[in-house]
């Protein structure tokens, strides 16, 4: 399992890896923000949480429907189907490497863009916090969806569609977060709601994935 | 490890195509499949792979005992060749694959990425991943498609050294692979038309 991992790591940095899309998807959405609704400091400061969190999460999607779909044309994902891990573990180094390729760097370029939108300085450290706790959860859903939409031709936009209903609890807790966080607040509810979140979908979401890839290939 | 089929019947797309195959594949022989286009010969052998269920009948081998080949060779572009063979292997548990890269000619273009490769070399190297399977019954699907003579003479060395060393081979192919083995027509085994109950096994 560990190879597969690493597999995807090196798939992923290699040229035409898509490695860099995500990041560069989230550098353009922040920069333009200030450009749509001016430059004013209170109210870039007043949505800085809720744009960072969207930003992040709308990067985390472009990427998805390259988790299985290239495995699936080149035929790897029936080997790996017949090989000796359990489909459920291939769908969690998957996520695992969607996450270290897109959630992680998202999470840590996250405070450098929260610079351009004045972000509150209290809100810094639980911008990154609440973005490490959630983006995990992000990749595992999202991994998810494009078990359910794998060998579709197009599966993009259903994948987009099947998706973004099942982020919406994770980015309204993470912006609640942050956003308590920047106002002074006590914010421990939506961080620990968004931790239970990211642990019940990595707990549940690879035997899902799992059964959906099976039906998908038969 | 034997493999027996009883009375195996699979589909494709929810239609049966095949039904009552029996064989059996014992340790050091070759069974090769044949059959028109479309017969099933595919569906079998995904069926066999344990990629698809079965709609009835028993296969004795688990599907772990199976290396599968299919039409596409699972390789990524931008890895080396040798990369891409030390992939399967460390899925497989194995750590030799300079055997591997040694019978399909391959140890010359170890470090050139899969993206450069011929679609014959191609082949070759997906071929070259049941080497380091290390499992005992090769279950491959047009395995010489894109190969030239000399590539298919490489295959069937190779093959033939598997069998000697115990294990088995089930192959859907249309040519000659240059050593002993039983055939199989798959034409027999048509699935034949049933008629539809009730209105909802259309949609079944």
């Amino acid at each position: 399992m560990i190879a597969l991992f690493l597999r995807d790591l090196a798939l992923a940095i290699r040229a035409g890896g898509g490695f860099g899309l995500g990041l560069a998807f989230f550098l353009i959405v922040v920069v333009l923000v200030p450009f749509g609704v001016g430059p004013e400091r209170g109210i870039l400061a007043a949505i800085a949480p809720g744009i960072l969190w969207v930003g992040a999460l709308l990067a985390c999607l472009l990427s998805l429907d390259r988790i299985f779909a290239l495995d699936f044309e080149d035929g790897s994902l029936d080997l790996l189907a017949t090989a000796p891990i359990p489909l459920e573990g291939v769908v969690a180094m998957k996520a695992a490497a969607h996450w270290v390729t897109t959630g992680l760097p998202l999470t840590l370029a996250a405070p450098v863009l929260g610079l351009l939108l004045h972000l509150e300085p209290a809100a810094y450290g639980w911008l990154v916090l609440s973005l490490a706790l959630g983006t995990p959860a992000l990749s595992m859903i999202g991994t998810f969806g494009a078990a359910l939409t794998v060998g579709l031709r197009r599966g993009g936009l259903l994948l987009s569609l099947l998706v973004l209903p099942l982020y919406v609890p994770t980015l309204i807790f993470g912006a609640e977060a942050v956003a308590r966080g920047a106002a002074g607040q006590a914010n421990a509810t939506p961080l620990l709601m968004l931790a239970g979140i990211t642990l019940a979908t990595l707990a549940l979401l690879p035997f899902a994935a799992a059964a959906a890839i099976r039906i998908n290939l038969r | 490890m034997d493999l027996t089929v009883q009375d195996l019947a699979c589909a494709r797309g929810g239609l049966p195509v095949l039904e009552g195959v029996s064989f059996t594949l014992r340790p050091g022989r070759a069974l090769m499949l044949r059959g028109p286009n479309g017969i099933g010969k595919t569906t079998l052998l995904r069926t066999l792979a344990g990629l698809q269920p079965a709609l009835s009948g028993t296969i004795s081998a688990p599907p772990e005992a199976m290396a599968y080949a299919a039409h596409a060779d699972g390789l990524k572009p931008t890895l080396s060749v040798e990369e891409n063979l030390r992939f399967w292997a460390r899925v497989f548990g194995q750590r030799d694959i300079a055997r591997a890269l040694d019978e399909f000619n391959l140890t010359e273009l170890a470090h050139r990425p899969a993206q450069n490769l011929s679609a014959g070399q191609k082949r070759r190297l997906g071929l070259a991943r049941l080497l380091v399977t290390g499992r005992p019954i090769w279950v491959l699907d047009e395995p010489t498609v894109s190969l030239d003579a000399a590539s298919v003479a490489l295959f069937g060395a190779a093959v033939a050294q598997h069998l000697r060393m115990g294990g088995s081979a089930l192959i859907a192919t249309h040519i000659h692979l240059g050593f002993e083995a039983v055939e199989l027509d798959l034409t027999p085994f048509r699935a034949r038309p049933r008629a539809m109950d009730r209105f909802d096994e259309a949609f079944a």
